[in-house]
């Protein structure tokens, strides 16, 4: 039972809370002790929301310290820079290729950080960085709602979790009519992520 | 039963398996979900009660009628509930009283971060704090037993971490407890708390807490862990689990029972390790107990006071103060990241709110004087000459206050904008005042405001934003909507007929989408000489879901003045000096407010 310390953050509605229950309800039934603590704000539709979950042997604080996360997927380029500084060399950053502009960029009080600059700042803590195209990906499979499966898909192929126990928990969590969709994307997310490093 | 759930759920299962007949709440960030958990168990009477103060009444009636009864709240419904609090206290129990108070250290969605231990020791009754699910789940019983063997309610006292957070926790699969029967004994001595019988409660209240204070000594959950022993803490809650993180080696005492302490226990604890550091969230409340007790101990020189503490802040402090070793790297937020654009929380696309924001932003038009000192010798940011001041209230319209709506100019508390218009009035301040209010919070505390406002000859308006629900906290039911908190049928309150009721004539119901309404609405009632009452209503798009026909932008038309964007819709962003409309968040024609401020008239319905 590895110490596995996962920040998942973006955009309220981008269904970043669905994916970190999810995948703490995977990793408890996998036999780890799992705490999860979501920082949502007051807005119910496009604040930054951040998710930190911790995977372990035995857990105390159910929130990760600056420079100790493994793990960042990231649902959007500005909230996936962020959080940098909670990785540390080696940890893995998984960031969305997508822009939701806060308001404050749209009135034009700041600037937007283009992909170079997110790419800039998170490759300052860690070499392990995956930019992808989910929302480009989710939308060809036909419903840009699955992204965040698409994710934990691509983030499952760093974990110590075996694959049918993401497959079980999805056939018990999204409704029969979607579930074909959904099975699709978190193997489309998973191929990407051993596509992306096989042979480094 | 291994289960992953959050300390609400928690305590709600808990409660449930101890054999919780009534429970009433007022939703509030972070405690709703205990209710709306309960909601979804059978046989158990829930309700959303108006306010903190009828819950905390319902549940002591029910308590008086011998079952196990639980009132649910944020740490200020504790203050709006304070004076039944209190009597409970005064009278004691017949079934189990258990108050659950979910305080907000950092503020995350709350006006003030006061911390809640203090109500146990001023109100004399005996307090429990969880520190993760499982003690959340498994303290209920003991709440319940404790409650009916001292006749005292409760405190159940949680933080936004704890009942937020999911932990594993071994839960029974049901209840396996009988259920007491329901049965009134008249005992006017006990229930009755004319001066006469309170005088012999009080001397009662004494010897009970000096009881519990035996009875805790020896309470199983209560947790010494000895290991280094040149330093032990001394915690509780959430701050036990980041001390536990950051003290890898340290000795410990994990306190479950806060009020009142297990004295002898720590001061056992204070001779097994050489120096003792308290680390508690907010107030010194463990801290300040331990100092009078006469044990020398480290606390808030070391932990902050303000805030919402985590291991990252501990393990700073800790560093500081010499209590362990440095980091390798201290922390500090690094300017790359600092530098970034934040995302300050917004209406929702289609918010019902949006139109009567941007109308009162225009008619509370601010002269910028910064070089105005303030009587309180601080600069004034604007001052208000001829514009509305429009006082505001708690609810999803306080969001109006950020850039760019800036529409609000008051937020104490719940039902407090009614009032505080009434004094400004009457303080002869000569704008015009208009109060802001949602449904559920003028049926919360802000009816006898206005009762107030008619009675003593007020002339404000009163805005009652009326979206059909409870909506910052997730879409609950109140008395206007018609639903019970389980979703069914309920008998509905129709506000035009309350405030009528009460005696206001002028009251007006408007489209809260159709801005031109509203703004000569508001316009006439604010020189009318009598109270007036505008009731804008519109549905939540959270709550009441479906899309119309998109809006589209023709940018040909477009002269890019970006009044569309003072909307404050998130749909609506500016690339360059072009306007888009995304059409995946707009909901359409349903709201249309930004083409109603487009004086191209460039913003349309896309035609099918």
């Amino acid at each position: 039972m590895k110490k596995t310390d996962i920040l998942m953050t973006g955009v309220g509605g981008q269904g970043v809370i669905l994916a970190s229950d999810a995948l703490a309800e995977i990793a408890m039934k996998a036999g780890y002790d799992v705490k999860k603590s979501d920082s949502l704000g007051m807005s119910q539709r496009g604040g930054s929301v951040v998710s930190h979950l911790r995977l372990g042997r035995q857990v105390f604080s159910p929130m990760i310290r600056e420079g100790e996360a493994d793990f960042l997927l990231a649902f959007e380029r500005l909230e996936g820079a962020r959080w940098a500084n909670y990785l540390h060399q080696g940890s893995v950053a998984i960031v969305n290729d997508l822009a939701i502009p806060p308001l404050s960029v749209v009135g034009g009080a700041s600037a937007y950080p283009g992909t170079a600059e997110v790419e800039e700042i998170l490759h300052r803590y860690t070499d392990r960085l995956f930019i992808i195209p989910g929302t480009r990906i989710a939308q060809e499979l036909g419903n840009p709602q699955v992204l965040n499966v698409l994710l934990v898909g691509f983030l499952s192929a760093f974990l110590d979790i075996d694959e049918k126990s993401y497959l079980d928990d999805l056939s018990q969590r999204v409704p029969q009519k979607v579930l074909q969709l959904n099975l699709r994307a978190f193997a489309r997310g998973r191929e990407e992520a051993l596509a992306r490093t096989q042979g480094k | 039963m291994r289960r992953l759930l959050s300390g609400n759920e928690a305590m709600a299962l808990g409660a449930h398996h101890a054999g919780l007949r009534v429970a009433a709440a007022y939703p509030g960030t972070p405690s709703t979900e205990i209710l709306e958990n309960l909601a979804k168990m059978e046989d158990i009477y829930v309700e959303w009660s108006t306010n903190e103060k009828v819950a905390m009444e319902v549940a002591m009636g029910a308590s008086y009628g011998g079952v196990r009864a639980m009132a649910i709240m944020k740490h200020v419904g504790l203050n709006v509930a304070a004076d039944p609090f209190f009597a409970a206290s005064v009278t004691g129990i017949r079934g189990g009283l258990v108050v659950i108070s979910c305080d907000d250290p950092g503020m995350h969605s709350s006006q003030n971060e006061q911390d809640n231990r203090h109500f146990a020791r001023f109100a004399k009754v005996p307090m429990l704090e969880p520190s993760n699910s499982q003690e959340a789940y498994d303290l209920m019983p003991w709440a319940f037993q404790i409650s009916e063997e001292f006749d005292t309610p409760v405190l159940f006292r949680s933080t936004t971490r704890i009942s937020h957070c999911k932990t594993v926790a071994d839960v029974k699969e049901a209840p396996d407890i009988e259920r007491k029967r329901p049965e009134f004994i008249r005992d006017p001595h006990k229930f009755v708390m004319v001066p006469s019988n309170a005088r012999p409660r009080h001397p009662l209240m004494e010897e009970r807490i000096q009881k519990l204070s035996s009875y805790v000594e020896t309470f199983p959950l209560n947790e010494v862990i000895l290991q280094d022993r040149s330093l032990g803490i001394v915690s509780s809650g959430a701050a036990y689990q980041y001390a536990r993180e950051v003290f890898r080696d340290a000795s410990f005492l994990k306190l479950v029972t806060t009020y009142p302490l297990p004295q002898n226990l720590i001061r056992r604890f204070a001779l097994d390790v050489r120096r003792i550091l308290v680390v508690e969230e907010l107030d010194p409340f463990i801290e300040d107990s331990l100092k009078a007790m006469g044990l020398t101990v480290m606390g808030k020189e070391v932990v902050p006071i303000i805030g919402e503490l985590n291991p990252q802040i501990l393990e700073e402090r800790a560093a500081i103060a010499g209590l362990i070793p440095k980091p390798a790297a201290m922390y500090a937020v690094k300017k790359a990241v600092r530098d970034l654009p934040l995302r300050p929380p917004l209406l929702c696309p289609g918010c019902p709110h949006a139109a009567t924001s941007y109308a009162l932003r225009r008619l509370g038009f601010y002269h910028t004087q910064p070089e105005e000192e303030t009587p309180s010798g601080r600069r004034a940011i604007a001052r208000k000459r001829q514009g509305i001041i429009a006082t505001s209230d708690i609810g999803c319209y306080t969001l109006a206050v950020y850039p760019p709506l800036l529409a609000l100019d008051t937020c104490a508390c719940m039902g407090a904008s009614i009032g505080q218009a009434h004094g400004l009035e009457k303080a002869g301040v000569t704008n015009r005042i208009v109060s802001v209010i949602g449904d559920s919070t003028f049926l919360h505390s802000g009816i006898t405001s206005l009762v107030n406002a008619v009675y003593n000859e007020g002339r404000g308006t009163t805005i009652i934003l009326d979206n059909g629900t409870t909506a910052m906290t997730g879409h609950q039911g109140h008395p206007g909507t018609g639903l019970s908190a389980r979703g069914e049928t309920a008998p509905k309150v129709v506000i035009e007929d309350l405030v009528r009721g009460i005696g206001v004539r002028d009251v007006n119901v408007v489209n809260a989408f159709d801005l031109q309404a509203i703004e000569e609405t508001i316009k006439r009632c604010v020189e009318t000489a009598e109270p007036s009452v505008i009731i804008v209503r519109g549905a939540c798009p959270l709550h009441v879901r479906g899309k119309g026909q998109p809006m589209v932008i023709d940018l040909a038309q477009c002269d890019q003045c970006f009044n569309c964007l003072r909307v404050g819709c998130q749909a609506i962003t500016r690339e360059g000096n072009e306007i888009h409309i995304d059409s995946t968040l707009c909901v359409g024609d349903r709201c249309a407010v930004c083409s109603q401020v487009c004086h191209r008239k460039a913003i349309r319905v896309q035609q099918k």
